[in-house]
């Protein structure tokens, strides 16, 4: 599909949509089986050969075995299937979040505590792309500081 | 003949479900929600429905991609908790009303809502956890419930005012089912939350507070929110707040607000609970 999304100027988001469900298919399905114990002791005795009977591509294979959370998402899953699998590893929707996010554990708790993330500086990628601008250019000022 | 008396909108977050099941509900995290539904779980014991009609998201749990039903309405005698990673809650087992899910199943259809029908289905936390807000926890569920599950894990989800008119269809079903039935219709889901990527975590509470009191106030107004905006603005997973819409639809034009109660977190996760009764 050609046609420019409207969510696609969502900044960190990857919207489940019809696209991204046809190319995360198989990658959710294998997911999904982790819901079930028979499954969970069936993955953890064997993960290659179990993943393997899921005719899932090379990246995303490599992606579900490294708990890679985000590429996994952009790579076709989504956050209800792959929480699946990071239950199978003792990760909960929380803990998950704060991987997602880079932020680690204990200060995306603290986010969450303090009132969460604020949609201000949030909606729009171009928001970031200035932060991040505004990040370097403040790193540069201190490396030069530094020279 | 079976009528609707109220309305009930709860967030269904997975961790309060956890909170209750392993005792920690009064710590200092959690404490701050279980009491806010205190309230709500002695209006619960007065208001004592014969059956709570609960509209909900499953989690890719009785539905993995295979199929994925915008609207399937439960029409089992019963519907078992299922194992979503961490084992099956500890909740009794949900009973149904066979008779009056196969009436508005009929009834939809020739409505024009071409729904899923559903004679087998397990129920997860989306369920469940909205019930132990509001009965606690009890060895039986005290009344039959009749589920409806929408799709809000695909995008698109149904609009906001298909929703609300297909709340307005519950209600016509509902109201010509010919037995003397106090019905509760549960809006489950929300609110604003986002729960994957580097956005995790997104809180908007002056959106939650004005998506309230277009709820409550102003619906034909409130069920026209588009999709982009729920996305941008409640986050990813704050699209499922359209399940509101079909509980609202099933009231009255003018209800009384009769309880609100919102809280920043749990987990990832604004809090909202509204109760509404007919007026």
């Amino acid at each position: 599909m050609a046609d420019k999304k409207l969510y696609d100027d969502i900044p960190g988001t990857v919207v489940f949509d019809s696209d991204q469900a046809a190319k995360g298919y198989h990658l959710n399905q294998f997911c999904i089986t982790l819901r079930l114990q028979h499954n969970r002791d069936a993955f953890k005795a064997d993960p290659e050969g179990y993943i393997d009977q899921f005719p899932m591509t090379a990246e995303q294979r490599e992606a579900a075995l490294n708990q890679q959370w985000n590429r996994l998402l952009e790579l076709g899953g989504n956050i209800y299937y792959t929480s699946k699998l990071a239950a199978f590893h003792g990760i909960n929707f929380q803990e998950l979040a704060g991987l997602m996010t880079g932020m680690g554990s204990e200060d995306y708790r603290a986010m969450m505590v303090a009132g969460g993330r604020s949609i201000e500086g949030n909606r729009y990628k171009s928001e970031w792309q200035e932060n991040n601008k505004a990040l370097q250019e403040n790193n540069k000022e201190l490396q030069d500081k530094d020279k | 003949m079976a009528f609707i008396s109220s309305g009930v909108a709860c967030s269904h977050v997975p961790a309060l479900g956890v909170a209750a099941d392993t005792g920690i509900s009064g710590d200092d995290y959690y404490g701050p929600i279980f009491d806010g539904f205190e309230f709500s779980r002695q209006w619960m014991e007065k208001e004592k429905p014969d059956l709570v009609f609960l509209v909900y998201n499953d989690h890719c749990t009785a539905f993995d991609a295979r199929v994925i039903p915008t609207f399937a309405l439960g029409c089992a005698a019963h519907y078992e908790p299922a194992d979503e990673g961490w084992g099956p809650r500890p909740v009794p087992i949900v009973k149904g009303h066979q008779a009056l899910s196969a009436h508005i199943a009929q009834s939809l259809i020739l409505d024009s809502f071409d729904i899923t029908i559903m004679n087998e289905m397990e129920v997860d936390h989306g369920l469940t956890v909205p019930l132990t807000m509001l009965f606690g926890q009890p060895d039986a569920w005290p009344c039959p419930v009749i589920p409806l599950a929408v799709n809000v894990v695909q995008y698109p989800a149904p609009l906001g005012s298909r929703c609300y008119a297909l709340g307005k269809a519950v209600r016509k079903a509902i109201e010509s089912f010919d037995e003397d039935l106090k019905v509760c219709v549960f809006g489950t889901g929300g609110m604003s939350h986002q729960l994957q990527h580097q956005r995790a975590g997104l809180v908007n509470a002056d959106w939650d507070d004005r998506f309230m009191n277009l709820l409550v106030n102003e619906p034909e107004k409130g069920c026209q929110i588009e999709h982009i905006e729920y996305l941008r603005e409640a986050g990813s997973e704050g699209i499922e707040l359209v399940m509101w819409y079909v509980m609202r639809g099933a009231l009255n034009e003018k209800v009384e607000e009769i309880r609100r109660f919102y809280h920043v977190p749990a987990s990832n996760t604004a809090v909202g609970h509204l109760i509404l009764e007919n007026r």
